[in-house]
């Protein structure tokens, strides 16, 4: 009764923007980019959607919006750490900073108002099925990442350049081309991602709604190995646990429990994935030493 | 010496933060706001005589905060949890502090161990999740913030709610239980307190092994390795160090005004980030540190301030913080050419 076609339903809607995200987070660590300001994109485009939207009284604009502004948004990461070889952890950090501060001075200069942004007549993304154009696009992108990463040559190039630069770069491979194409592609598929939270899960922008979102997605592309379909099975884990604290929320368990769920199931699956792979690599490891 | 100077105006940091300063500048334009009005408001507001107090007390807490992250990351760890251990010192002093049948002043000392210990446990319980379970230290602190922020959370809001309050808050503490403040301003003992935690990371820093060992790490973790230093045994050391620190700001908070653990309140004005962001500024650096805080503290309260007279959101000081540790991320400084020609010019 608890695990029923309800809860996948929700749960799929909760893995969406989780899983385009991540996906992006992976072609950048594939790339040998640590890109954690995937909370940061994620929220740009979770503002540039809603605003386009009100604007233009079309989501589709909105969405495509979102898309370009957090390309040009993660220009920050690419140009700070592969161009200037600057520090991507604190490049991430402070992008993520300065999506809250930037939304939210942003939220009182055009719509006048603080905290929240909400109206009736905000246009959000229609349902095919049940879920908005963008969860199948995030699905089809799973897809596409992983034939792109095995098969196609984009995709080899790009992990030869995660894994050996110098090598790439003797076989005549641009690593930084491939860098900033990954976290170009990854700022994309982020902006996509907050417009899919934006207008689809929800149809309004609150400060600092992505609410660590994009931090989870950074784990997931950890569980999941960097690998599309590793990630995949990781996002499904956290809208899993998205969607039964809301589920539990409803037999009478506080909010502030069902709040903490998405994060302490994250953190267990990290613990029991690298729990299980560090006993698999004892026996070498002890010969190594 | 001139040397020095030059250096250090030629520095990273001096142009990160002009930069800040000249965008926010662009942004008060594209307002329609007086930048150098706006800017003044900044300045007058925060370090006027009306300002000054809750500039102050706003830097205890930053300051606090930011030494509570500059020490690990001193050592190349960045604990990115300091809101969860925040809110549990302030719990948990809070507890303290309404229950313990101690005399107030003894109730306060215990309760600001309490904090500290509780923030310290729980950033303890991120590093052994680095050292034993191979989650990595930035991931496993930013984690296990979020349910620690939900446990107060709830607490405050159920179980030690204060009766017939429609507001998410404990009682107040009993007559007494709290930090003495100076004559009447916001201002308590936690600046003195937090200003000596100053002084004696400085003192670990300079002056002692165990810094040397902590900087050795920071610049290059495989060298420090190399000469014997046990990277699990530090980890697990500094952050508790950093978790005690961020549980004694929790603590403070608590033991000043309103005197009870009210949600959201300790989390709200985004002390934990903006102490990272001085920590960073200052490459962890102790008097930098110190520095860096009081910057940040002016901004955040001058930038009430600024709002007050041209209209400017004060999100916009949050902007500039950013804007200045992208700048230092990415490592621009002016052009040593640029800034030769300059002085030959002169």
């Amino acid at each position: 009764m608890f695990l029923d076609s309800d809860l996948l339903m929700s749960a799929l809607r909760a893995l969406t923007p989780i899983l385009l995200a991540a996906l992006g987070g992976a072609l950048c660590e594939r790339a040998g980019v640590f890109n954690i300001g995937l909370e940061g994109m994620m929220l740009l485009g979770c503002f540039t959607s809603v605003a386009t939207s009100w604007f233009t009284g079309s989501p589709w604009l909105g969405v495509l919006a979102a898309a370009l502004a957090a390309a040009a948004y993660s220009l920050i990461l690419a140009v700070g750490a592969v161009t200037l070889r600057g520090d991507a952890v604190v490049l991430g950090i402070a992008m993520n900073l300065l999506a809250v501060g930037l939304t939210s001075f942003l939220l009182r200069t055009v719509f006048g108002v603080q905290g929240t942004f909400d109206d009736p007549t905000l246009a959000g993304l229609p349902l095919v099925g049940g879920f908005t154009p963008l969860a199948y696009l995030a699905w089809a992108a799973v897809a596409v990442a992983a034939l792109l990463l095995s098969r196609h040559v984009w995709g080899l190039r790009l992990r030869g350049v995660g894994e050996a630069p110098d090598a790439a770069a003797t076989l005549g491979v641009s690593p930084a081309k491939y860098k900033y194409g990954a976290v170009l592609v990854s700022g994309v598929l982020c902006g996509l991602a907050g417009a899919q939270l934006a207008l689809g899960n929800v149809t309004l922008f609150s400060e600092n709604m992505t609410a660590g979102r994009g931090w989870i997605a950074v784990v997931a592309v950890m569980l999941g190995r960097a690998a599309p379909l590793g990630v995949l099975l990781a996002a499904l884990l956290f809208g899993l646990a998205e969607a039964a604290g809301f589920r539990l929320q409803g037999v009478g368990l506080p909010q502030q429990a069902t709040d903490a769920a998405p994060y302490v199931v994250t953190l267990a699956a990290l613990f029991l994935s690298t729990a299980r792979r560090r006993r698999r690599r004892t026996p070498t490891s002890g010969v190594a030493a | 010496m001139n040397n020095r100077i030059s250096g250090a105006l030629r520095s990273p940091v001096t142009f990160s933060v002009l930069a800040g300063v000249v965008i926010g500048a662009l942004f008060l334009l594209g307002t329609g706001a007086d930048p150098v009005t706006a800017y003044q408001a900044v300045l007058t507001g925060a370090l006027g005589a009306d300002g000054i107090g809750s500039t102050l007390s706003t830097g205890t807490s930053v300051l606090g905060m930011a030494l509570a992250l500059a020490i690990p990351l001193r050592a190349g760890l960045i604990n990115l949890g300091g809101d969860g251990q925040l809110v549990l010192g302030g719990i948990t002093a809070a507890v303290t502090g309404l229950y313990v049948p101690l005399p107030a002043p003894l109730a306060v000392t215990l309760a600001l161990l309490a904090g500290m210990a509780a923030g310290a446990a729980y950033a303890a319980l991120a590093a052994l999740c680095e050292n034993h379970l191979g989650v990595p230290l930035l991931v496993s602190s930013l984690l296990l913030s979020y349910p620690a922020v939900s446990l107060a959370s709830y607490l405050a809001r159920y179980p030690l709610k204060e009766p017939g309050s429609s507001l998410p808050q404990t009682r107040a503490l009993p007559e007494g239980v709290a930090l003495p403040a100076f004559g009447d301003s916001t201002v308590t003992v936690g600046l003195v307190l937090v200003l000596l935690a100053a002084a004696g990371y400085w003192f670990t820093d300079r002056r002692t092994a165990f810094g040397y060992e902590i900087r050795m790490t920071g610049l290059n973790p495989r060298f420090s390795a190399y000469a014997g230093v046990e990277r699990r045994g530090l980890t697990l050391k500094l952050m508790a160090v950093s978790g005690a620190l961020s549980g004694l700001v929790g603590a403070i908070g608590v033991l000043s005004f309103p005197y009870r653990f009210v949600d959201g309140s300790l989390t709200a004005p985004g002390y934990t980030w903006t102490g990272l962001t001085a920590a960073l500024l200052a490459a962890a650096a102790p008097l930098g540190t110190v520095i860096a805080s009081l910057f940040f503290a002016v901004l955040q309260v001058g930038g009430l301030a600024m709002e007050r007279t041209t209209e400017v959101p004060r999100e916009l000081t949050q902007v500039l913080q950013a804007i200045v540790i992208v700048f230092l991320a990415a490592r621009l400084r002016f052009p040593s050419r640029l800034w030769r020609r300059r002085k030959e010019a002169v």
